[in-house]
């Protein structure tokens, strides 16, 4: 399949921009008209053709400048690439697993070539072509999980499997929600969801926790996650939240459309068999509020969600100061129409904006 | 409900195999060794890990769990040993007295519950018996990256010690065996006191040894958490049963390895659901009428729900008895 | 001295129980200032652990008030250090050397446990083994999440990064690695209004 890889950038100038293709193709997570946490996991295993759900890791128009921006994330902090040192195995469990994916379900884009441990792997959109040696760290430039994840969209925490809990430690986070590796990585999932509120007492994690530890090897499951960004910044990091924080305040009703996105995390969990650990990528996508709106259904009941959240969500996800301006903006395009069940965009159903 | 719900198993696919080589070792255990029916390699998987083998004896399906006793990095074949058991419910006798080579059988993919700690600065196993064969594996798997293990094999007698002569001949320093026959018995208190922090201990074998070892652990003071022990959870397929779908009245039968919400889909009624493995809630569904037993598998339903029997999750749970009847 | 009642908070915050007696060849002890009752009370429960048990301690401002009544209880072994970083050469090689049966009290302030609960985790022992019983100053050890140093000690929130000078907020997010709890940029979307000090837990 051909991509036309995007020239953009998600900091300075903030030239990211979605196509069409992208647009219509956007993980919108809303299936009704509100919002609470759940249990929403399925099993990861194909979906709608062309959609971001088809296949085990999504590639994008996006994909070469998200992987620009990781660079030079990690080129300011390397602490945002960790792995605590019994974890190399996994980091190997996830190389393997990413090069496999790809390669078959991106023929035209990525190549794996194995002859016992000798592999070679081309990755045709970075031109990288290196041969190496499989387990043997001295053979790649990077170990083995920054290595392939430093060609990945999304952010990864590898998680150890043990005493009937999962433990954060090792993970590649650049295009976080607000939440720091290095501060968290040795937690357990209990620890690191902590700060997220009303979600603990309603015994969400308990029964997520349940679901992950049966997670089977070559029966990956995935839900969708939400927030709010000002600017499609990707690293909207704690460590960097003294400077982008202040961006927040930039909005006015006239540069909304375009500054307000919505950010939507795409998140799978993978069995890695050689440790026995598990994998969670999150994949990040953004879309502008001005493109969101072009799909009629979407801007009718974002407009619901937003207004009727709770406000220690809205708090929590950092947009409550901005939410009386995001009200105004979306309710524009809010008819009060009913909307179908379901997160797609039902185009030929769903009746174009009545105002 | 969720974005793009599948309904697929959250499991991958049993894997066919033919049995490649029947070799028995002593009077009691025989190993079996399996190549993949399409000739390509296994899966990879971590020291420790189990299979769950599906033998046709007859109208019976056994699906019994045993450890992979083969070298991790080996993805040519898998091998399991199997203790014959003639007091036993017949899964071993039938392994011994009716598999033949070349016979095609059904594993699934290796799932672990009895995996090594990577961060202990130490390994330390306690084998009894047929227990021997999990450590077989995580043995090969350290020996590639030169960790740091010990081994305490307790076997009743040189007659059945199987596997003895290979592992004192390539590990002869970590490797100690002991003769029951011969008054010869793990010195356990002496084993416990001495160990460097950091040391994990591992035992597989006897229900009786596994309690030992856990107890003297706990009295010397070893933290729990660093003290493993594998508990084969035998699967559960369950038996047929059937059930009343009330919305149309109709009366259908769930299969010995169908879930109910397969069942209730394969009528071409549209369930909700969501995760498929009964931590979601999506698929909730309410029971108007139950004579007999409910047997929830979830994590959904808190312990009140359950014991009400007025609400079921269709895609683990299951039911024994006379009469089942669901809003559906 | 009574107890401080932490009043309950998230789940990555540590809490802390009290200390008892458990079976081990050894007992180690890592306390700071009135850490030190913590270590009379569990020795009442069972004297004759003391004969097992090596004692590090660190008094910072309670000065000698509790030396002699540690000596007292004929411990094995007794340190008395200047400072925690000063006796972290020491508790490490005690460390080193000890065996799967060893049992580890830890007793003071919460910036103390933490760090020589490290000490202790890295050594092999795991966390949710090794006891802990605060007592004394409820200040807090806070990561900078921006330059990533750390302030000692902090009784307000906020308070200044000792190391970068912003303005860090207070969280209950707390690192077991870090040994510390997280402190953010408060005024980060409003540049210079940074909120009146207010002391921890009122």
């Amino acid at each position: 399949m051909t991509i036309n890889f995007n020239k953009e950038t998600f900091r300075g100038d903030y030239s990211f921009h979605n196509s069409e293709w992208a647009i219509k193709r956007f993980p919108f997570p809303f299936h009704q008209d509100s919002y609470m946490y759940s249990v929403n996991m399925e099993q990861h295993s194909g979906g709608p053709a062309d959609s971001v759900f088809e296949n085990r890791f999504d590639v994008d128009e996006h994909y070469v400048a998200e992987m620009e921006d990781r660079a030079m994330v990690l080129d300011e902090d390397p602490l945002r690439c960790q792995s605590l040192p019994h974890m190399t195995l996994a980091g190997w469990d996830l190389l393997e697993l990413i090069m496999v994916s790809k390669s078959e379900d991106y023929p035209d884009l990525f190549q794996l070539h194995r002859d016992g441990d000798k592999w070679r792997w081309v990755n045709k959109p970075l031109g990288i072509d290196d041969s190496f040696t499989f387990l043997d760290e001295t053979t790649l430039p990077y170990g083995p999980m920054e290595y392939i994840t430093r060609q990945t969209q999304g952010d990864f925490c590898v998680l150890d499997q043990r005493n009937d809990n999962l433990w954060m430690d090792a993970g590649m986070v650049t295009t976080q929600a607000d939440w720091s590796l290095d501060f968290d990585i040795g937690m357990n999932f209990f620890e690191w969801h902590a700060p997220v509120p009303l979600a603990h007492e309603m015994g969400i994690f308990q029964r997520a926790l349940k679901f992950l530890l049966s997670v089977k090897q070559g029966a990956p499951a995935r839900r969708l996650n939400w927030t709010m960004t000002v600017n499609p910044l990707l690293d909207t990091s704690p460590e960097n939240y003294h400077k982008w924080g202040v961006q927040k305040t930039t909005l006015t009703p006239k540069n909304i459309g375009k500054k307000q996105h919505l950010r939507v995390e795409l998140q799978s969990f993978f069995r890695l068999p050689r440790s026995n650990g598990l994998v969670f990528p999150i994949r990040c996508y953004l879309i502008a509020f001005e493109d969101l709106v072009t799909v009629p259904k979407w801007g009718r009941r974002l407009h619901r969600v937003v207004r009727d959240l709770p406000v220690e969500l809205a708090t929590y996800k950092g947009f409550i100061d901005n939410r009386p301006m995001m009200l105004d903006y979306l309710s524009q395009y809010d008819d009060g129409l009913p909307t179908s069940p379901g997160v797609f965009p039902d185009l030929e159903t769903e009746p174009p904006l009545a105002k | 409900m969720t974005a793009a719900p599948q309904k697929t198993r959250p499991g991958p696919a049993p894997i066919d195999v033919i049995v490649r080589d029947i070799i028995p070792l002593n009077g009691l255990v025989t190993r079996f060794e399996f190549a993949r029916a399409d000739g390509g390699a296994f899966p990879p998987f971590s020291g420790g890990a189990h299979t769950v083998i599906e033998m046709q004896d007859g109208d019976i399906t056994r699906r019994n769990p045993y450890s992979l006793m083969s070298d991790p990095a080996d993805n040519s074949h898998y091998a399991i040993s199997v203790r014959r058991d003639d007091a036993g419910r017949g899964g071993s006798l039938f392994m011994h007295n009716k598999v033949k080579i070349g016979d095609k059988m059904r594993l699934t993919y290796p799932v672990n519950l009895f995996a090594l700690d990577l961060r202990a600065k130490k390994q330390l196993f306690i084998a009894g018996g047929i227990g021997i064969t999990p450590f077989l594996a995580q043995i090969k798997q350290l020996a590639k990256t030169g960790g740091n293990w010990e081994l305490h094999y307790s076997v009743r007698s040189r007659d059945v010690a199987s596997y003895v002569d290979e592992l004192t001949a390539h590990y002869p320093h970590q490797t100690h065996i002991y003769y029951d026959e011969e008054k010869n018995f793990i010195k356990l208190d002496d084993l416990l006191s001495g160990q460097p922090l950091g040391t994990h201990l591992y035992i597989c074998g006897p229900k009786g040894m596994i309690e030992w070892v856990h107890d003297t652990a706990g009295k010397m003071g070893w933290p729990e958490q660093n003290v493993h022990s594998e508990e084969f959870k035998a699967p559960d397929p369950g038996k047929p049963f059937s059930v009343t779908l009330s919305q149309s009245g109709k009366t259908i039968q769930v299969g010995e390895t169908q879930s109910l919400l397969e069942a209730i889909e394969a009528e071409g009624i549209d369930a909700p659901f969501s995760c498929r493995a009964g931590a979601c809630g999506q698929c909730e569904t309410a029971v108007s009428q139950c004579d007999g037993t409910l047997i929830h598998n979830d994590h959904w339903l808190e312990d009140d729900e359950k014991a009400a029997k007025t609400k079921i999750m269709p895609c683990v749970s299951r039911f024994e008895g006379k009469t089942l009847v669901i809003d559906r | 001295m009574s107890k401080f009642q932490f009043p309950d908070s998230i789940k990555s915050r540590p809490v802390y129980g009290t200390l008892a007696p458990r079976a081990g060849a050894s007992h180690l002890f890592v306390a700071d200032a009135e850490g030190a009752e913590a270590i009379l009370d569990v020795a009442k429960q069972d004297p004759s652990m003391m004969a097992r048990a090596h004692i590090i301690y660190i008094p910072k401002a309670t000065g000698t008030s509790f030396e002699d009544k540690l000596a007292a209880l004929k411990p094995a072994q007794l340190y008395i250090g200047p400072s925690y970083a000063a006796a972290v050469p020491r508790l490490r090689r005690v460390l080193a050397d000890m065996q799967m049966n060893t049992q580890v009290y830890l007793a003071g302030t919460e910036g103390l446990m933490g760090q020589a609960q490290n000490e202790a985790m890295d050594a092999g022992i795991p966390h949710e083994f090794i006891q802990t019983e605060h007592r004394g100053s409820v200040g807090r050890r806070m990561q900078c999440v921006h330059c990533k140093g750390i302030t000692e000690d902090v009784m307000t929130d906020p308070f200044e990064c000792s190391h970068c000078g912003l303005n860090l907020f207070v969280r209950d997010h707390y690192s077991r690695r870090l040994a510390a709890f997280q402190g953010v940029c408060v005024d980060a979307e409003d540049p210079g209004n940074v909120p009146e000090k207010v002391e921890l837990y009122t």
